[in-house]
Order: C-alpha cells, then sequence, then structure tokens
C-alpha cells in the first residue's frame, strides 16, 4: 500500500471547551476520591507520581551537592546512604514503575480500543489506593528517620545488619507491589475482552500492545518481588536462615529472586514508554509506522526474553561459568527487539511530512539517549567487560540513559503529547520546546562524565571518592542543575495551561488514534455510542475521508 | 580572555590530576580495554548512523519541503538487514567477552595464593608466611597472583580498576580472582557492592613491587608464625589431630596429600579436595563423609572464625605427611590428656 495523504491543522480560533466532560461531570473532592472513571484514576496518579517525582528528585539534587567534593563533608555517611536508598526507591517504585502506564495507559488505553472504561473499574480504584499506601508507608520510614539498604536490599546486610526501617520500606514495596499487579491485571482483562467490534489485535495502536507486554510483566514478575520481600521479612524478624549460610541457607538466593523481579521490572519501565514514541513519530510525520507487525511483536519478545536474564546481574557474584554464558548469549538476544524499535522510528520518518512540536523533540531526546543507554547496556551484558564495569557509575550511567533517558523523555514526550486530551487545553508551544531541550542537554552533562568515571573505577554508592575524579563528578553536579531547570519547567507551565492555555479542541495534532476523534476533555462515557472499527491504526487516508465527511456536514447544517 | 591567571592556573591543576582513563597495570588489562574500545566503536557508529538517519530524514521530509507524507507499510528486507546486523555485532560482543571472562576467571596454575577477608569495614590480607596486612596489599610484578576471599559478615566486593578485575566476596564460601601486575606502583583497591555506613571507607592500596622487594617486604613484616603453623596449632587445640591422625585404624580420613585429590563420599559424590571443600567439610561435615567413614565428625560451625580457619585449610593444603602429627599425639599422650572438645573461646582472633 502506498498513498499519498494531506493533513492540516484544524482552527484553533474557533474550538470551543465542551460544556459537559468527565472533568465537570461530578464536583467535589469525593467525587475524585471515589470515581471509577478511569481518566479520573488517570488524573489522581498523575498528581500522585509528580509529587513522589518531585520527592525523588530532591535526594537526587542531595546526592549530587555531596558529591561535589571528594570529601563526605555536607552530611554523615549513613545520611548519604540514606539518600541515595530513598532516591531509588521512589523513582523506581513510586514514579517509573507506574508512570506512563498508570496515568496515560489508565487514561487512554479504554478509549484507543473503544471500550467505556477498563473491564475492573473498582479494582482500578483499589490499585490507586494501594500505590498510595505504599507511598505513605515509604514516607514514614523516611519521617521515623529513613533506611539505608540501597534499593536492591542486599541481603544479609538488610536482614542482620541495619537497624534503620527496613520493614517499614519492605510493606511500602510489598504494597505498591499489589497497585502495579492489579493495573497489569486490568488492562490484560480489558485488552482481551473489551475492544470495540472491528478493534483487532492487529488494528490496535501500539501503544496497546506495548502496556500489554508491559502488563504481563507486572503480572507475572511482580508477585516474585512479593515473595522475596516476605522472606526477607521472615529472615529479619525470626531468623528463619532462607539467605544464611550460617544455618544452611543461601545468600545468593535472594539476589536471584530479586532480580527474577527486578530484571523484568526494567522493561515495565521502558516498554509503555516505547509505546508512547511509537504514537508520538507516527502523528508527528503523518506516516503509519514503519513495520508495525515487527513493533508489536518486538514488544512482545522483549517481555518474553526478558525473563531469562536476570543473572546479568550477577556475573561476578560466582554463578556457575556456564550458566554466566547462557544468560549473557540470552542479554544480547533481549538487545535485538530494541534495535529493531529504534530503526522502524527512524525509518517512519522516511518520506513523512515531519513537523517539530514538543512532543516530537521528546521523542527524538528518547531515540538518541535510549540508542546510548541500550549500546552501553551491550558493554555490561558482555561477560569479560562487565568485570570491570558492574558496580561502578558506569552502570549509574547505563541505567540513568536507559530509564530517565529514555523513559522520562517518553513520559514527558507522551504527557505534552496528550495534554491537550487529559485537559482541553494547549501548553505554550516555544517554552515547552526550550524545556526539552534543556533536558536533553542537562541530561548528557550530568551523565555522559559518569562512563568515563565508572571506567576510571569509582564505585556507586560512595560517599567519598578519591580526589582525581572530582573534575568529572563537577561536571556531574553541573549539568544536574540543568536538568532540575529542565524538570522545573513543565510543571510552571503545565499548570499555568490549565487556565490559561488556548483551547485545544478535539484533534490539535490531526492524529488517528479514536481517543483523538472524540471530544477534548473527554465525557465521562467517552464514546457517546459504542464505535465501529473499520480502519487499521495509524490509517492518515480514513482519518481525511473523516474530515471531509464532516466538514460536509457543518457546511450543511450552517 | 578576562580569565584571571590566577583561575586559569588553578583550573589547569586540577584537569592535569584528573585522569581520565585508568592505569593499565596488569596483563589483563590491555585485554579488557581492547574490548571496551570495540565497544565505544559499536556504540559511535550506532548512535551516528540512527542520528544521521534521524537527521536527514528530519531535513527531507520536513513538512515545507514535503508537505504530502506517503505511506509505506514497511519492508522485510530492510527489516531482516537491521535484525541480522546487530544481531551479528551483539554475538560477536558475546564471545569476546566470554573469551575475556575465562581469562580473568581462571587463574594460571603457578599462580601464589594469597587469603583476602573482608569484613565492615576493611580489607584484611594473609599471605601464606604469615604477613597480615589490613587495607593493603603488597604483591611482586610478573607473577600471576590467586586471591581466595571470603566474607565475615555482609556482601563485599573486591576490586582494582588498574588490573581490571573485581570480584564479590560473599559470606559463607570462598570466591577467588587472580591478577598478574606489569607495573610497580600503588593501585586503589575498592569495595564496590553497597556494605553499610562506611562502604565508602573499605578502600585500600595495592603496592605492586619487583619480586626482590616484594621479599624485602616478605621478610621485614613476618608475624613470626605461618599461617600453616597456626594451623597445626589449631589442628591440634580443637581435636581435629585425634581422628585424622593418618594411622590406619583412626576414626577420620589420613588428611596428608588429601589436597587436590578426588574423593569418593558416601552419597556417591565425586570431588576435587579444594580450599572451598575443606572450609565446607571443616563446617558441615555431615555433608562430606569420605566414602567408608561414618558421619560421626561435629560441626565446627561458630567456633572458628574465618582467619582460623584459613589457617586449617593452608595447614591442610600443605600437610605432605603425618609425621608432625604422630609427634605432637606423642607428646600429648603421655600427658594422658582427654581430647579436648572445642569450644568457642578456642578460636584464635587476631
Ligand atoms: C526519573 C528519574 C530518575 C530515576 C528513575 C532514577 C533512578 C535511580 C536509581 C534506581 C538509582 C540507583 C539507586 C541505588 O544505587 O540504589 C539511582 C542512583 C543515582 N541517581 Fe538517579 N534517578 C533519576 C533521576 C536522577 C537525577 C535527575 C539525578 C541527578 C541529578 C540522579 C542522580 C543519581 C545518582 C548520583 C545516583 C547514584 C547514587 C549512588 O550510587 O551513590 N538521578 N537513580
Ligand atoms: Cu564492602
Amino acid at each position: 500500500m502506498s498513498a499519498t495523504t494531506i493533513v492540516s491543522l484544524p482552527d484553533q480560533a474557533t474550538a470551543q471547551m465542551p460544556k459537559r466532560s468527565y472533568l465537570n461531570n461530578e464536583h467535589g473532592l469525593l467525587s475524585w476520591l471515589l470515581t471509577a472513571d478511569h481518566k479520573r484514576i488517570g488524573m489522581l496518579y498523575l498528581l500522585s507520581i509528580t509529587f513522589f517525582f518531585f520527592i525523588g528528585g530532591a535526594f537526587a539534587g542531595l546526592i549530587r551537592l555531596e558529591l561535589l567534593t571528594p570529601q563526605p563533608d555536607l552530611v554523615a555517611s549513613d545520611t548519604y546512604n540514606k539518600f541515595f536508598t530513598m532516591h531509588g526507591i521512589v523513582m523506581i517504585f513510586l514514579f517509573l514503575v507506574p508512570s506512563v502506564p498508570a496515568t496515560l495507559g489508565n487514561f487512554l488505553l479504554p478509549i484507543m480500543i473503544g471500550a467505556k472504561d477498563l473491564a475492573f473499574p473498582k479494582i482500578n480504584l483499589l490499585s490507586w489506593y494501594l500505590y498510595m499506601a505504599g507511598g505513605i508507608f515509604t514516607l514514614a520510614s523516611l519521617v521515623l528517620g529513613g533506611v539505608d539498604t540501597g534499593w536492591t536490599f542486599t541481603t544479609p546486610l538488610s536482614t542482620h545488619y541495619l537497624n534503620t526501617h527496613v520493614l517499614t520500606t519492605a510493606t511500602a514495596i510489598f504494597i505498591a507491589g499489589f497497585s502495579s499487579i492489579f493495573t497489569g491485571l486490568n488492562f490484560i482483562v480489558t485488552i482481551h475482552r473489551m475492544r470495540a467490534p472491528g478493534m483487532t489485535w492487529f488494528r490496535m495502536p501500539l501503544f496497546c500492545w506495548s502496556q500489554y507486554a508491559a502488563s504481563l510483566l507486572m503480572v507475572l514478575g511482580t508477585p516474585v518481588l512479593a515473595i522475596a520481600i516476605v522472606l526477607l521479612a521472615l529472615e529479619r524478624l525470626f531468623g528463619i536462615g532462607v539467605f544464611d549460610p550460617a544455618k544452611g541457607g543461601d545468600p545468593l538466593l535472594f539476589q536471584h529472586l530479586f532480580w527474577f523481579y527486578s530484571h523484568p521490572a526494567v522493561y515495565i519501565m521502558i516498554l509503555p514508554g516505547m509505546g508512547v514514541i511509537s504514537e508520538v513519530i507516527s502523528t508527528f510525520t503523518r506516516k503509519r509506522v514503519f513495520g508495525y507487525t515487527a513493533v508489536a511483536f518486538s514488544s512482545v519478545a522483549i517481555a518474553l526474553f526478558g525473563f531469562f536474564v536476570w543473572a546479568h546481574h550477577m556475573f561476578i557474584m560466582g554463578v556457575s561459568n556456564y550458566s554466566a554464558l547462557v544468560f549473557s548469549l540470552l542479554t544480547m538476544l533481549v538487545a535485538v527487539p530494541s534495535a529493531i524499535k529504534i530503526f522502524n522510528w527512524a525509518f517512519t520518518m522516511q518520506k513523512g511530512s515531519i513537523t517539530f512540536e514538543t512532543p516530537m523533540l521528546y521523542a527524538f531526546g528518547f531515540i538518541g539517549l535510549f540508542t546510548i543507554g541500550g549500546l552501553t547496556g551491550i558493554f555490561l551484558g558482555s561477560l569479560g567487560m562487565d568485570v570491570h564495569l558492574t558496580e561502578t557509575y558506569f552502570v549509574v550511567a547505563h541505567f540513568h540513559f536507559v530509564m530517565v533517558g529514555g523513559m522520562l523523555m517518553a513520559f514527558l514526550a507522551g504527557i505534552h503529547f496528550w495534554w491537550p486530551k487529559l485537559t482541553g487545553r494547549m501548553y505554550p508551544e516555544s517554552l515547552s520546546k526550550l524545556a526539552a531541550v534543556v533536558t536533553f542537554i542537562g541530561f548528557n552533562l550530568t551523565f555522559l562524565p559518569q562512563f568515563v568515571v565508572g571506567y576510571l573505577g569509582m564505585p556507586r554508592r560512595y560517599h567519598a571518592y578519591p580526589a582525581e575524579y572530582q573534575v568529572l563528578n563537577v561536571l556531574s553536579t553541573a549539568g544536574a542543575t540543568i536538568l532540575g531547570v529542565g524538570y522545573m519547567l513543565p510543571i510552571l507551565y503545565l499548570g499555568w495551561s490549565l487556565k490559561y492555555g488556548a483551547i485545544a479542541g478535539n484533534n490539535p495534532w490531526q492524529a488517528t488514534g479514536l481517543e483523538w476523534q472524540i471530544q477534548s476533555p473527554p465525557l465521562t462515557e467517552n464514546f457517546l455510542e459504542t464505535p465501529i472499527i473499520t480502519h487499521e491504526a495509524y490509517d492518515y487516508e480514513w482519518l481525511e475521508e473523516k474530515m471531509k465527511l464532516e466538514k460536509q456536514e457543518v457546511t450543511h447544517v450552517g | 580572555m578576562g580569565i584571571s591567571p590566577v583561575l586559569w592556573q588553578f583550573l589547569v591543576n586540577w584537569l592535569h590530576s584528573s585522569a581520565l582513563f585508568p592505569t593499565e597495570a596488569s596483563t589483563i588489562a590491555p585485554y579488557t580495554d581492547a574490548l571496551y574500545f570495540f565497544l565505544i566503536g559499536m556504540t559511535i557508529f550506532g548512535v551516528v548512523l540512527v542520528g544521521a538517519l534521524v537527521t536527514v530524514f528530519s531535513l527531507k521530509y520536513r513538512r515545507e519541503k514535503h508537505p504530502v507524507a506517503v505511506q509505506i507499510e514497511g519492508s522485510t528486507l530492510l527489516e531482516a538487514t537491521w535484525t541480522i546486523i546487530p544481531l551479528a555485532i551483539f554475538l560477536v560482543t558475546f564471545v569476546w567477552g566470554a573469551l575475556l571472562y575465562f581469562r580473568i576467571y581462571n587463574p594460571p596454575a603457578n599462580s601464589m595464593n594469597i587469603y583476602v577477608v573482608g569484613k565492615q569495614w576493611m580489607w584484611k590480607a594473609e599471605h601464606p608466611g604469615g604477613q597480615h596486612e589490613i587495607n593493603a596489599l603488597h604483591i611482586p610484578i610478573g607473577q600471576p597472583v590467586q586471591l581466595t576471599m571470603i566474607s565475615q559478615d555482609v556482601f563485599h566486593s573486591f576490586s582494582i580498576p588498574d588490573f581490571r578485575v573485581k570480584r564479590e566476596v560473599i559470606p559463607g564460601r570462598y570466591t577467588t580472582v587472580w591478577f598478574q601486575a606489569t607495573q610497580t606502583g600503588k593501585f586503589h583497591i575498592f569495595c564496590t557492592q553497597y556494605c553499610g555506613t562506611l562502604h565508602s571507607g573499605m578502600i585500600g592500596e595495592v603496592t605492586a613491587m619487583t619480586p626482590a622487594d616484594y621479599q624485602k617486604w616478605l621478610s621485614e613484616s613476618t608475624s613470626g608464625m605461618s599461617l600453616a603453623q597456626n594451623g597445626e596449632r589449631l589442628f591440634a587445640s580443637l581435636g581435629c589431630i585425634q581422628c585424622h591422625s593418618g594411622n590406619a585404624a583412626s576414626r577420620g580420613p589420613n588428611l596428608a596429600g588429601v589436597y587436590g585429590s578426588k574423593l569418593t563420599l558416601t552419597n556417591g559424590q565425586q570431588v576435587t579436595v579444594n580450599d572451598a571443600y575443606l572450609r565446607d567439610a571443616i563446617l558441615n561435615p555431615s555433608e562430606h563423609v569420605t566414602a567408608g567413614f561414618s558421619p560421626i565428625m561435629p560441626t565446627y560451625q561458630g567456633q572458628v572464625s574465618e582467619d582460623g580457619l584459613i589457617d586449617l585449610v593452608e595447614y591442610i593444603k600443605n600437610m605432605q605427611s603425618n609425621y608432625r602429627v604422630h609427634q605432637t599425639l606423642m607428646t600429648s599422650d603421655s600427658d594422658k590428656a582427654a581430647p579436648t572438645t572445642p569450644t568457642t573461646g578456642t578460636t584464635q582472633e587476631r
């Protein structure tokens, strides 16, 4: 199939705010706290994860400030250890894991497949309460004096040697885990059972495919984390000895259990972001995503392979040489679907008609940073290289390139892209472009030097370091300052736009997704009548036809 | 430019004293660096390629130049290309990395052994001659050195970046790492596994010296007793000697020359006697019963420190005959001393 498409932006001037929408359907705090509307729950999540992001960010700032000088001079060592522990726990469990699925996924997934809501609206609300309970336990452990296990909870340090609030924090993560299990279940059932007539699997937007793959991981992986946490608590409370060599236990068992979840968890974090990128790139190139099927299947492939590479976190821990070989090989294989996606996105631009609005800039940021993050993952998957690099700042740089450079960029791309749909208003374009560029520059300045200092050998989680590493650390701290500005800007102008932003209209980007064919912000019931789908995802000809028809109707009526 | 000379001087000094690339101070380092440069090449190639595609398409197909998008389904040929080429490159790095890994973790047969015990928050090295050092390690250059390491508490990790080697130090089991230093000098030792409050204080220094200087250092730092001699005393005081006397009628197996041999256990398992086996057999005897013996040996779990265990291992390792065992037994028999039951107090804490 090869055809031409012209799409032009609608007249913003005539767009009006709809009288009725999910936002003003009901009033009062309770109507939000007891809502079963997936859109309102998505907004609740958006507020709460933003709150936790800034808590996590504050700790990042403190970490970087301490590392400005080689001496351990800003805070005591225990305090520093609590900083990076809190930073990791908040960012991973309370920001990254729920980020795209619980906010944009919640809001958009039902609409994209033409459903009125998720399969289990009340369980969806329960998920949010569980998330908040997890958050409150985390804050409690912070207020009570903190915890210094690191987000990896390594035994026997966490079970026998620390007297901080390990159990409170473990409870937090245990509870928050159920929040993501329920979200995952809800998504899986919704995608299987609630698609509108005509919405076949291969007509779904790629965003839905990536949410589906991530949901599989959440449902299958998170229970293992729960088990690991329960065993950890029993070991700490009663000394049952599963991880204690003196009692015949195996100290490596905890590592296996923990990474069996936490490795797939990195794909829980990145897959939904990849879904966002597919939507954004298609929309701003006005083109179908190149090789739709390959991109869809690569999400599923990542989810499947993702379960069989966990021991690549343990190459120097004395796993047998042969299992190290197998896990290294599988790690190489899991990198391939990501490479496929990158090239498919790049080639989606070929022969497109490209514009460069803010979401597209963030998507470019994603592609660049995720490419570096992914390729440096190959360094770490390569056995002999990993020996030198593991547990150093090289690893810190690698996962920040993937998680912050990749996922956070994708999250911001998605937030800007769907902001008109979420709120009915546009964000200010030039300010947001500035923020995207500032973020990109700040990010690289923060984390590129960490690759170098990591190869020099600087270990992660170090409160003090040899003086010869200072230059690189100062660069990194300077970059973090710029990055901080890049993250503050969206908060300010997005807040501003809630009241003063231009009215968006239904489809400001001329995008093809079902969510763009309904009013912004949507009605509580999403669709007045169940849509019947007769076209594929990213079908810009269908969109053009539809718009022609609508124009005729308008002129007719007028 | 308005930059003040003082500031300039400061900047120059600062940059001068800061490294951007670690010293290559071991035989392994050049191999690791070769792979590193290959991987950097791969990364640059990948980033430039993706960057070029995005830039060229952005310029060529931007709205002003290309107002009408042409829909394209995909291309099996292109997609196969960008599946197979990355896969091939990744497989090359897999094989290369695996070869390097085996080089790093398989010590040459002629390496000398030093023991390292990690604990919150210090490294203790024990040379076979009985020299002890804290947060320091003296080694000769030009000779393979193997470290046999264990932790007394939590996970630690022993890392010497300038040698490009690192290994987790785990409670309850020996792990090993080896290297051969190629130049004299001082190099950082880091603990790289987060291990609690003073994790970043768990650092030390390797001093690589010429073999002659090393010999000199050894003789100046001796504590008077080698590890094996300490082990011999423990062997007697813990009562091991009563059963492992090497006599035909004794209740335990003869230990002279056992190190390195192959044993069959009562459960049919075949094992090679190495450091780890000896340690496990002392702490957990019931699972390491040599065929033909009954499971009567008591466990010494909690009664011998890791240092004590190292002494015992080193003693058994070097035990070629039972001559001295008999000597000791004869003197103690003449005292009519009852076999001593081991108690916690008998461990030597140093
Ligand atoms: C979405 C945003 C972010 C996420 C998800 C994130 C995630 C993480 C995680 C999981 C760790 C490992 C914690 C550990 O070692 O236990 C970490 C460490 C670290 N992060 Fe972030 N991070 C984010 C943003 C930032 C930013 C903006 C900065 C700098 C301004 C930063 C600086 C650091 C540093 C310096 C460490 C190393 C701590 C250490 O090992 O001593 N992070 N981060
Ligand atoms: Cu340590």
